[in-house]
């Protein structure tokens, strides 16, 4: 089943008062439970692309269709409902909620969206390994611990699709081969489509598929 | 030179960057300055006042020579001191009657006066002549010329019929004062051959000792640091300085909280400034003088707002002072370069202090930064702890004072020791009501906004604190003024009894009009009184005659009363003391209190304490018969009238026809009561002016630190709206979160401001005033302000809350963007 569909996707941003075309016409699908890798030179518009894709920004033109829904369709309410309760999202700097102890941390996004399912949550920690960190909060925890309670947090919701921004971009290499392991494991558990931004090769052959970016369009 | 002005070029950059940062700082440094200089402002001008009424020919900024007993002394005492080489100048002082106006008259010899006495003597030379020729001057300030209706070159008759010398306006010389040659004071005052004292001038050489002129009678009175005027006004001025200081104070929390912010996040350029070659000391350097820098633009912008609030506050100031205690105060400021100066001086000051703690860090700080993240939650524990122990020893330092102090100083020590023991406290308080929230809480929203206003405090907290402050000092005041005004009222219903009040031009006019008025139908009873002034125990004190009439016996504020207190008065050995009195000498009832009187001391016993609000002197009641027959001189000019309200209007009328009275000399009892209401009401006008403005600044500090902090929160924030809340829900709740800490602050702030209004009642006011109020409690008023209180959190967190929920998506994305 396709969980996201994207056609002739454009964006540009003004830079010095001059437009700058970012995205010039991406196309892209993505299959439940699929693992892609998306690479690509500096400022080939990866992120860019995965932002829209979560609607934190607005395409100047083209179409995203998530989990059936027209993310340009959408007004600010109906992009965040779409990201609280079928999207997880995983960000290089991890974005935990500092104030919040892993525990909560971990359970916050599926509260919010009123899909905690304790038992998932108790798998879950036991997956990542965080069993005895719970109490602790984000500033006393290592990267690598720091971001496996981001790919919780996400994954706590059982997204349709599972959207990571280099998450192991701040990680050494073999805290990044855990993560990435424990990541792929968890996808192919809850069965959801991932689509992860990287710069490594090794990583991204680590993944089902790979869809390299060049000026703006799938290469 | 070249690399401190590039190291300071690169420093400036930041706030280029930061403009709000910049504006919180100066607006920080600029409030504090403009409060303090204005409050500065005020008392210097009314100082100037009291210094110029203390420099008339010799008051007591000036050594004199007085007799033992308090009597006169004969005129050929100042001839033999000036052959003996004492550089004296013979002084006659008295009082006379113009209209019934009772005024000071001074009587002075001015080839003698000496240099030293100040520029009065001046007054005196510049018209030499005409002074001392026929048909003499007297000199009068142009105030009191006014105030008398007459005009200059008039010459007034006295009330024992003598002529004053033609009046001739001086515009140095102090209101209320009457200055003419020592034969005509001697004449005028039917005091011939007698001086009231002698100014001594700059002592030289040997001089013989002073028991061997006037047989042993002479006493020399060293100069006074205060006059009389200044001890009765120290405590208003001492009031007008804690608002300035409190203001300067919530001004420096906005200061130190900018500064800090600006150090943190100019963090990494310090420490590549330290590893590109520059040394802690030029950076340290060019950081203070950047701050010097800021702070006298700020301190100049800061004066120039300080002079316009003294100006705004100056006419009220005035006319307290004028109500309260007499004292004239010109409407209009006239500051000395010394006031500019030290107002830049405060400023540079309050901005090194507010920045100690940046200013250590950075001469600590480390070149190489840690790897470790800021870890908030030890660094709050660390501050808390740190942060209560101070409190604790402060709420120490308050039980002590209160327990030994005995002084005004030591009451606003502890008011000043209270509140910022609960300032400090206020951060672990919050701490402690926010985790129980948190345990409380259902749901992730809910357990997120009480994690993150907990997390929030360290940032918030200062603003917090000056808020806590600001809303005590707020709830202290309002609950004692709203006390004593309506003590005060319906201390004046029992004072004001009668219904008309008349001041004869004479004797001769009081004995008619007292029987005119007995055969008026409308008057139901006159009541004729009298007042003497004598010295008790070092300080002037009234002695106030009143007739034995039931309306005083069913008015009079008696706070305490022994048995049958009006028939003890009736027989003449009996008295009762206002409360001030009572205090200060430590009287209570059946204590018995000498008053000199001419023929010999007058021993009274305490038959009751009474309420005198507002009166700076002590006074004593007695009966008018008794006061008659003890000072005979009395003047017995003035008297109270009883009638129905409704047949006042007439008989005023009717006096002011027959007998030529006007405002001056009648007036009703509506009238006078409105009057007192005006000076009270003016006289808090200006606390409450000083009240607003402290919690105004209060509210910029929460403003700015909600402005400054906005930034840093972004980072914390859009992870949030990333994962599905939106960008308004997000804006709701930031404002949610800044009411509540508001809120609680405020909640708080209740019980620490009815704490300061109990000093105030309790302490302060009985140490500067000499009386005490009930306690009581108006809740309404602290519903009102909490409201007041919501509305400043609402408005503060406005205008970031809006930016928050306006915030471009672009804005928020780059937070998570390292390349697009």
């Amino acid at each position: 089943m396709r969980v996201l569909s994207v056609r002739e996707l454009t964006k540009s941003y003004r830079s010095g008062g001059e437009p700058i075309k970012v995205l010039r016409g991406v196309d892209l699908d993505l299959a439940s439970g699929e693992r892609v890798a998306l690479t690509g030179e500096s400022g080939s518009g990866k992120s860019t692309l995965l932002h829209l894709i979560a609607g934190l920004d607005a395409a100047d033109g083209g179409e995203i269709i998530l989990d059936g829904a027209s993310v340009g369709a959408l007004d600010d309410a109906g992009r965040a409902a779409i990201r609280r309760e079928r999207l997880g999202l995983v960000f290089q700097q991890f974005n935990l909620v500092p104030s919040l102890s892993v525990q909560d941390n971990l359970s916050f996004q599926a509260r919010l969206a009123g899909r905690h399912d304790p038992a998932w949550h108790t798998e879950l920690v036991e997956r990542l390994g965080l069993k005895m960190l719970l109490k602790r909060y984000p500033e006393q925890l290592s990267g690598g611990q720091q971001q496996r309670v981001a790919i919780g947090r996400a994954l706590a919701i059982k997204p349709s699709l599972l959207l990571a921004d280099e998450p192991t971009g701040n990680l050494d290499e073999d805290t990044a081969d855990e993560v990435m392991a424990l990541t792929r494991d968890l996808v192919t558990r809850t069965g959801c489509g991932f689509l992860m931004v990287t710069h490594s090769a090794r990583l991204a052959a680590m993944l089902d598929r790979h869809v390299h970016l060049h000026a703006g369009r799938v290469a | 030179m070249r690399r401190a002005l590039w190291i300071l070029a690169v420093l400036l950059s930041h706030w280029r960057r930061h403009p709000m940062q910049l504006a919180t700082l100066l607006i920080g440094l600029i409030s504090a300055t403009a409060l303090w200089s204005g409050v500065q402002a005020l008392n210097q001008q009314a100082r100037s006042s009291y210094d110029r009424a203390a420099a008339i020919f010799g008051g007591a900024r000036t050594p004199m020579l007085v007799a033992t007993d308090g009597k006169m002394l004969p005129s050929s005492v100042f001839a033999e001191l000036r052959r003996a080489g004492w550089p004296v100048s013979p002084v006659v002082e008295g009082r006379v009657q113009i209209d019934g106006r009772s005024i000071r008259l001074l009587g002075i010899e001015p080839f003698s006066i000496p240099k030293e006495v100040g520029d009065a003597p001046t007054v005196g030379r510049s018209e030499l002549e005409s002074f001392l020729t026929p048909p003499h001057r007297t000199l009068i300030s142009p105030e009191t010329l006014a105030d008398l209706g007459l005009k200059e070159s008039a010459a007034p008759r006295l009330s024992n019929d003598a002529l004053l010398p033609p009046l001739m306006a001086q515009q140095q010389l102090a209101p209320g004062v009457l200055v003419v040659d020592i034969s005509d004071a001697q004449r005028l005052l039917d005091k011939p051959g007698q001086i009231s004292r002698l100014l001594v001038g700059k002592m030289s050489g040997k001089l013989p000792p002073l028991r061997e002129f006037a047989a042993g009678r002479l006493q020399l009175v060293q100069p006074e640091a205060e006059t009389d005027l200044e001890r009765l006004t120290d405590s208003f001025h001492l009031n007008l300085t804690a608002f300035g200081l409190l203001s300067f104070v919530v001004g420096l929390f906005i200061v130190n909280s900018a500064i800090g912010l600006a150090f943190e996040q100019r963090l990494p350029v310090l420490r590549t400034l330290r590893a590109c070659g520059v040394s802690a000391r030029q950076l340290n350097s060019v950081l203070i003088g950047e701050l010097i820098a800021f702070a006298l633009v700020a301190g100049l912008v800061g004066l120039v707002c300080g002079y316009v609030i003294a100006a705004a506050l100056l006419p009220n100031v005035a006319a307290s002072l004028r109500g309260l205690y007499g004292a004239q105060v010109p409407g209009e400021l006239n500051l000395r370069p010394e006031w500019w100066l030290a107002g830049l001086i405060i400023s540079v000051a309050g901005a090194l202090a507010a920045a100690t703690t940046s200013l250590i860090k950075s001469m600590r700080l480390p070149i190489l930064s840690t790897a470790l993240p800021y870890a908030w939650q030890e660094a709050q524990r660390r501050w808390l702890r740190l942060q209560s122990s101070v409190a604790l020893a402060f709420f120490a330092a308050a039980g002590l004072l209160l327990w030994f102090g005995q002084s005004l100083l030591a009451g606003f020590g502890v008011l000043a020791a209270l509140m910022l023991g609960a300032a400090l406290l206020l951060p672990a308080v919050l701490q402690l009501v926010l985790r129980l929230g948190e345990r409380g809480a259902r749901g992730a929203l809910a357990q997120w906004f009480w994690a993150d206003s907990r997390q929030q405090i360290s940032g918030l907290s200062l603003a917090l604190m000056a808020l806590l402050m600001a809303l005590a000092v707020n709830v202290g005041v309002a609950t004692m003024v709203e006390t004593f005004s309506r003590t005060f009222l319906v201390w004046l219903d029992g004072r004001l009894a009668a219904d008309i009040y008349i001041s004869a031009a004479d004797e001769a006019q009081a004995r008619d009009l007292q029987a005119w008025l007995r055969t008026r139908p409308e008057v139901q009873a006159v009541l004729p009184g009298g007042r003497a002034e004598v010295q008790v125990a070092g300080a002037p004190i009234d002695v106030l005659g009143l007739p034995d009439h039931d309306t005083y016996r069913e008015h009079w504020p008696l706070l305490q009363a022994g048995d049958n207190p009006w028939k003890q008065l009736v027989r003449g050995d009996a008295g009762f003391v206002s409360e001030q009195l009572a205090r200060r000498l430590n009287l209570s009832l059946g204590d018995s209190l000498d008053i000199p009187a001419p023929a010999g001391d007058w021993r009274i016993s305490i038959a009751g304490i009474y309420a005198d609000y507002g009166n700076p002197k002590g006074q004593v009641t007695v009966n008018v018969a008794a006061l008659t027959r003890r000072f005979p001189a009395t003047p017995m000019t003035r008297m109270a009238v009883r009638a129905a309200p409704a047949d006042v209007p007439g008989v005023i009328a009717a006096l002011t026809d027959k007998f030529g009275l006007d405002g001056r000399n009648v007036v009703d009892q509506a009238t006078v009561k409105q009057e007192s209401r005006q000076i009270f009401n003016r006289t808090f006008a200006v606390t409450g002016a000083l009240n607003t403005f402290t919690l105004g600044v209060a509210a910029i500090a929460l403003l700015t630190s909600l402005l400054t902090l906005a930034n840093s929160r972004l980072p914390q924030l859009a992870p949030l709206w990333a994962i599905g809340l939106t960008r308004r829900r997000l804006a709701e709740v930031e404002l949610l979160k800044t009411l509540s800490l508001a809120g609680l602050t405020a909640l708080l702030a209740l019980p620490l401001g009815l704490l300061v209004a109990w000093c105030l009642i309790a302490i302060v006011n009985v140490k500067a005033f000499g009386w005490r109020l009930p306690f009581d409690v108006f809740p309404l008023q602290l519903i009102r302000l909490l409201i007041v209180t919501l509305f400043a959190a609402l408005i503060a967190s406005l205008l970031p809350v809006l930016r928050l929920a306006r915030m471009q998506p672009a804005d928020l994305v780059r937070t998570f963007t390292i390349e697009r």
